[in-house]
């Protein structure tokens, strides 16, 4: 799960992280308030969407007097707004966070993220600061230092040290940086984040250090004992079919494709989307029912993919285990029936009582297209969309 | 013979008396030797009873010592399943596979990071399957897990993969063909996990039942990139690899929590190349292969 830049703000500032002062607003008139109640001479103007890139796109921008606070507000809020992370047709800006200006001598890169390999936290810190790390890790990854934390112990001081020592913060706000990265990694853990980064981490011309944005994403697996981080989502900010999808419990994300797929597992699913595209056409979308694909279930599967307008048919494959494929088959059957559908429907089913499943979907009346390999199912159904 | 297990093995539940441990162990009960193989089950509030004749013990320790089981397999729900490995460990069991889905990956950091402490003090290492996956099987011997046994039929080819279905689909296929399996094993789809490719590929290398391998992984994480550099100055067996999630997008997670594209090196394209490199016979077409690997042997 995301959440916007102002709410990784809070959350660090509940951890001891200083960050600017700013208030989050929904309106224009929100936004000049915030701005006189912060005082100052300068205020930064910052759309709140949850992809990276804002800036580049428009999204962040300088504001000398309080016309100047109104006027950004106003082109920044409602705004389509397009970064490489958002797509063409761009996110719509529904937030803004106001915030106080900084004076910025050096700006740095800090985070914390999973390591699979070693089965640590990797603490990551950069000179490269403000820029798209995934570039400063091509170009120059020599500028990017990396320790590993052990759960067990947490990050030492020494671990910091070396961090902050690495990036070149100066000897005066050494105490300083070591505390943020601490008070960091400490977030990232009691807040089961799956990502932390703070780019950039500031030093002020006072030598003070701040984080002046920052990104936080949360294991969802850990959400249960988390409600006030799930108080945080955001559901403007999704795609409403996932959504929709969560609720039946089926793992759903749409593509650009045109051949709906229906899949039990994760790696099953993938492997069917990549069928597809090798027989010469492109899935529509990724859609797992998981293990328990009841009636209700694949019915549901079906309103979801029908709902995307690309859709010209629909592939389903189904490896029956503990699910018997008859069971899945009188689903199939019921499903094409209540959703009426219209476009054509190819079922690849293989496992318990794969007979009797393909009898029943010969025997429905309906139009289904049976075959035995994920290659047939794909041929047949980019011949029937053509 | 067979990797980690065979019919001799004996196998403690925990999670026995949930709805899901209460289906699979009749399952696995009823699948080849399962019947002298499932012998104890955990739950502190039921210790004393039996469920399908499997008795109910409070902790591992005590079923461990009470049958002679080495193995454990858990079906724990997420926020105990940790727990439930490091119990295992604790009780110093050879194996411990967790089928549990959903753990929170901060509690699979702590466990396995205790784990590694406890080899590291001098303590007996217990080997983690899992989490997140279907378990194992030695075909006509035992299944410990969620797989579907009848698909399955002994025989010398080994099965390694992050992803159930997928598994069953590599063994159905090899079934068709007349290849039967000397084990398959499920290493799970969780980006903090125990056994990867490289520890599975290994234990297939040295079996002498197995003559050749079909790996199976998916975006996201290095195991499969690991695996096939040791196994391009190791593995003596041909190998057919497959890697699914050509086509899954960058950022999303596909389904498992660990498949994940978070940079160019956990794309399906840049596994395939580098298991191609290591001498790997790869398809993008997961329907030939059983097929492809045939035509090796």
């Amino acid at each position: 799960m995301k959440i916007h830049e102002y709410q990784a703000k809070e959350l660090l500032r509940k951890y001891g992280v200083v960050t600017p002062r700013g208030k989050a607003c929904f309106s224009v008139d929100e936004a000049v308030a915030a701005a006189e109640e912060l005082g100052g001479k300068i205020w930064v103007v910052k759309a709140q969407i949850h992809a990276g890139g804002r800036g580049k796109g428009g999204g962040v921008k300088l504001a000398r007097s309080m016309d100047e606070v109104r006027q950004l507000a106003g082109e920044i809020l409602g705004m389509q707004l397009v970064t490489h992370q958002t797509g063409p047709e761009g996110q719509k800006v529904r937030r803004l966070l106001i915030e106080e200006g900084a004076d910025i001598k050096k700006e740095y890169y800090v985070a914390a993220l999973t390591d699979r390999a070693t089965q640590k936290v990797a603490m990551m810190a950069s000179s490269e600061g403000g820029m798209d790390i995934e570039e400063v890790a091509h170009n120059t990854p020599e500028k990017i230092i990396k320790v590993f934390v052990d759960p067990l112990v947490g990050l030492t001081d020494a671990q910091a040290t070396e961090l902050a020592q690495g990036i070149g913060v100066p000897e005066g706000s050494m105490a300083q940086a070591v505390d943020t990265l601490k008070k960091l990694y400490t977030c990232y853990m009691e807040t089961d984040a799956s990502l932390a980064e703070i780019n950039p981490l500031i030093l002020e011309g006072n030598g003070n250090i701040k984080a002046l944005d920052a990104k936080f994403n949360f294991d969802s697996n850990a959400l249960y004992r988390h409600p006030e981080i799930v108080e945080y989502r955001d559901l403007d900010e999704e795609d409403a079919d996932e959504i929709e999808a969560s609720k039946f419990d089926l793992a759903y994300i749409s593509l650009d494709g045109n051949i709906g797929c229906l899949v039990n597992g994760a790696g099953l699913a993938m492997a069917t989307m990549d069928t597809i595209k090798l027989f010469g056409a492109e899935p529509a979308n990724f859609l797992d029912v998981g293990g328990g694909a009841t009636t209700e279930k694949v019915t549901e599967a079906f309103k979801i993919m029908l709902k995307n307008p690309k859709v010209k048919g629909i592939l389903v494959n189904i490896f029956g285990g503990i699910m018997r494929c008859d069971t899945i088959a009188t689903g199939v059957v019921a499903a094409a029936r209540e959703v009426h559908l219209s476009v054509p429907l190819v079922v690849r089913m293989k496992g318990t009582n794969e007979d009797l499943g393909k009898k029943i979907l010969a025997e429905s009346g309906l139009p289904i297209i049976s075959a035995d390999t994920m290659a047939e199912a794909a041929t047949k159904i980019v011949a029937a969309v053509q | 013979m067979s990797i980690l297990i065979n019919k001799d093995t004996k196998v403690i539940t925990q999670g026995i008396t949930g709805k899901t441990g209460q289906f699979h162990t009749e399952k696995c009960q009823e699948y080849a030797n399962g019947k002298n193989c499932f012998v104890a089950g955990v739950n502190p509030k039921k210790a004393g009873e039996s469920i399908f004749n499997i008795p109910i013990y409070a902790s591992v320790k005590e079923a461990a010592a009470e049958t002679g089981a080495t193995v454990s397999v858990i079906y724990v729900p997420p926020a105990g399943a940790a727990a439930a490995i490091w119990e295992a460990c604790e009780a110093d069991l050879d194996l411990a596979i967790c089928i549990t889905e959903g753990i929170p990956v901060r509690d699979m950091l702590e466990v396995r990071n205790k784990m590694k402490q406890k080899v590291a003090k001098g303590g007996k290492e217990t080997l983690l399957l899992g989490p997140n996956c279907p378990g194992l099987i030695t075909p006509d011997e035992i299944k410990i897990g969620i797989m579907p046994g009848h698909i399955h039929r002994k025989g010398r080819i080994g099965v390694v993969s992050r992803s159930g279905t997928l598994t069953y689909e590599a063994v159905a296929q090899l079934t068709e063909i007349g290849l039967g399996q000397s084990s398959a094993v499920g290493i799970g789809g969780d980006p903090i996990n125990g056994l990867k490719h490289i520890d599975v590929m290994r234990m297939f290398n040295d079996d002498p039942d197995t003559d050749a391998v079909i790996m199976i992984g998916e975006i996201g994480g290095p195991d499969e990139a690991e695996a096939a550099l040791w196994c391009k100055d190791n593995m003596k067996k041909p190998v057919v690899g497959f890697i699914a999630g050509v086509t899954a997008p960058a950022g999303k997670r596909m389904g498992h929590a660990g498949a994940l594209i978070s940079g160019g090196a956990d794309t399906a394209d840049a596994k395939l190349a580098i298991m191609e490199e290591c001498g790997f016979k790869v398809t993008r077409n997961p329907s030939e292969m059983a097929k492809l690997l045939k035509a090796m042997l």
